[in-house]
């Protein structure tokens, strides 16, 4: 298994959308490659032909008829938005230096 | 007994008999919680003004002869990742802080339909991520029978709630045995049923497919009382199960004659404390005298089960705590554009076991890394189910301790790893969708609480709750209580 780069924790991070401090970054470097070297363990197991189990349960996909059914109003639903005018949330511009 | 430590059964019986009046209790519990929890730390958030309309609710249904619910004024708590309309749910994290939802979660709504009075929310580690709720971002949950020990986790505000007298039941979720750990750290029963038993619509989801919300009880009767309350099916959740809800509470017989007790050798290694081994000891000798039979198993997988476990679990977490953007509900923190919003809200308002886990999920589920990390782990879960399936031909029920240690001091477990490796006796329950219970099965001789833990066959909490009320009866705490917070 391979050990963790630093470049690799950073590309990590920039998946899971999370901004990490310098420190952050060197621990998280030294406890991830500790953790998957502890679980290299899992690549040593014969599983050919063993089905992954995605669900403890067998599941059958439930339909309903599509009819409207009262439902959560916007204003309840909107309640918890960090930043809003009227009914609409506000973002950040979603292509950098933008407005 | 004082009406703190009333069980759930009894705290009914008399609020429908009118020897106490719901609000009257509900008073009870709140100055104890005010007198208690300052130094236990098991409540984030107590709800006194909804709490006390619905317990004079109660009063008024009783007083003009309408019929009352089969929880009629037990006085119960929430852990706060179930979500609450109109009260603050933060998942104990910051990144949830102030949230108010804008509705209750289907078991909320179950036990208030049953006549409960919820006492409010309490503390647990963030996202119900850890084994100790010290990874909480607001305070410190002490264990009630040692203030300088963790109570477990991550329910840990529910179990020391329960354990303290400052409710007559909680619920908790367990994802790897969230429920069951803290219960046995505090010498309280815990039940995680099967999954799909119990709804997950408005629980804040950490591993969906892993994920059970449960009772946290002082006897193992109030918890199938708590469980029948709040099981069957509901249409908000598709994988909640359509299976018919038992009388629960009728099989707290403690008659276990010719039960088949499995005792997996994997569960039982050296490394079990002392003190953990000669209580199970004690549990399986009490049970042969009641005239169960036990027979050894093997679940051979089983050291696969923790690695496969964090392997799925964090992948599940990262893509659920995906929601937490800043966008439409909790905080966000300002920056130019959106990718920055994203990235800055969530390193800002995450904590370090979360961001831990997120990291890991994102690389198991990396393309590339899929095959080796998560779809190895699930094909290992798969093996997992297999040796349970099989053990299950030769028995009715397993038998393991709950943990290998009793409660830890605060701090001891430095390294992630270490919190993780304790979790070896309860996750692979999880895995299978099996229900599972701890049960207090004596002290430890430095007087810590210790648990026996029982796994069924999927749907079978009944002989849990057979096999536990024996392991009550015989060798259970009785009417000890913890004295190192809040003795009475």
């Amino acid at each position: 298994m391979p050990t963790l780069t630093r470049k690799e924790v950073e590309e990590i991070a920039l998946l899971a959308r999370l901004h990490l401090q310098d420190d952050e970054l060197g621990r998280l470097q030294d406890e991830l490659g500790g953790i998957l070297e502890h679980f290299g363990v899992l690549a040593s197991v014969d599983t050919t032909d063993v089905a992954p189990m995605t669900h403890p349960v067998p599941l059958e996909l439930p339909l309903r008829p599509d009819v409207p059914e009262p439902s959560l109003a916007a204003a309840d639903a909107l309640r918890g938005v960090p930043k809003r005018e009227g009914d609409l949330i506000v973002v950040p511009a979603i292509i950098p230096g933008g407005e | 007994m004082t009406p703190e430590f009333w069980t759930v059964e009894e705290t009914a019986r008399r609020v429908a008999a009118g020897e106490i009046t719901a609000v009257r209790l509900l008073d009870t519990m709140l100055s104890r919680i005010h007198n208690v929890d300052r130094e236990l730390g098991s409540y984030l958030e107590t709800d006194s003004e909804h709490a006390r309309r619905d317990a004079a609710e109660i009063d008024r249904k009783r007083a003009a002869g309408e019929p009352l619910g089969p929880l009629a004024g037990v006085p119960i708590a929430l852990k706060d990742n179930l979500v609450t309309g109109g009260l603050t749910t933060t998942a104990g994290s910051k990144i949830l802080q102030d949230w108010i939802p804008p509705y209750d979660a289907t078991v909320v709504e179950k036990l208030r339909a049953a006549g409960a009075v919820m006492l409010g929310k309490t503390n647990l580690d963030e996202f119900g991520m850890g084994s100790s709720t010290e990874r909480s971002a607001y305070k410190k949950t002490r264990n009630p029978w040692d203030p300088t020990r963790v109570p477990g986790g991550s329910s840990g505000g529910s179990a020391a709630a329960v354990a303290a007298g400052l409710c007559a039941a909680s619920l908790g979720t367990d994802t790897g045995g969230s429920i069951r750990q803290p219960a046995a750290f505090c010498g309280v029963v815990g039940l995680k049923p099967t999954y799909g038993r119990v709804s997950r619509w408005g629980v804040i989801a950490f591993a969906s497919s892993l994920d059970q919300v449960g009772p946290i009880t002082r006897t193992v009767k109030d918890a199938a009382l708590v469980l029948g309350a709040i099981a069957g099916h509901d249409p908000r959740d598709s994988t909640s199960l359509s299976a018919p809800v038992p009388a629960f509470a009728d099989a707290a017989t403690g008659e276990v004659r010719g039960l088949r007790v499995g005792l997996p050798t994997e569960y039982f290694p050296a490394s079990v404390d002392a003190d953990v081994r000669a209580a199970l000891d004690r549990t399986i000798a009490a049970l042969k005298d009641r005239g169960a039979t036990t027979v050894e198993v093997s679940l051979p997988h089983s050291n696969l089960a923790l690695p496969a476990y964090y392997v799925i679990a964090p992948a599940e977490a990262s893509s659920n705590l995906a929601r937490y953007d800043g966008i439409r509900f909790g905080k966000r923190a300002e920056a130019r554009d959106l990718l920055e919003t994203y990235c800055k809200t969530r390193g800002a308002g995450f904590g370090p076991e979360v961001k831990r886990r997120i990291m890991l999920g994102t690389y198991a589920l990396r393309s590339g890394y899929y095959d080796a990390y998560y779809k190895k782990a699930q094909q290992i879960r798969t093996l997992v189910k297999r040796d349970f399936d099989q053990a299950f031909e030769r028995c009715d029920v397993l038998l393991t301790p709950t943990t290998p240690t009793t409660a830890f001091r605060f701090g001891a477990k430095a390294s992630p790893l270490d919190m993780y490796l304790g979790d070896i006796f309860t996750l692979a329950c999880n895995l299978a969708g099996l229900p599972g219970m701890s049960v207090p099965c004596g002290l430890s001789a430095d007087g810590l609480p210790i648990g026996a833990q029982l796994l069924g066959k999927p749907l079978d909490e009944v002989t849990l709750i057979r096999a536990g009320s024996a392991i009550e009866a015989a060798v259970g705490l009785g009417t000890r209580r913890p004295a190192g917070i809040g003795g009475i």
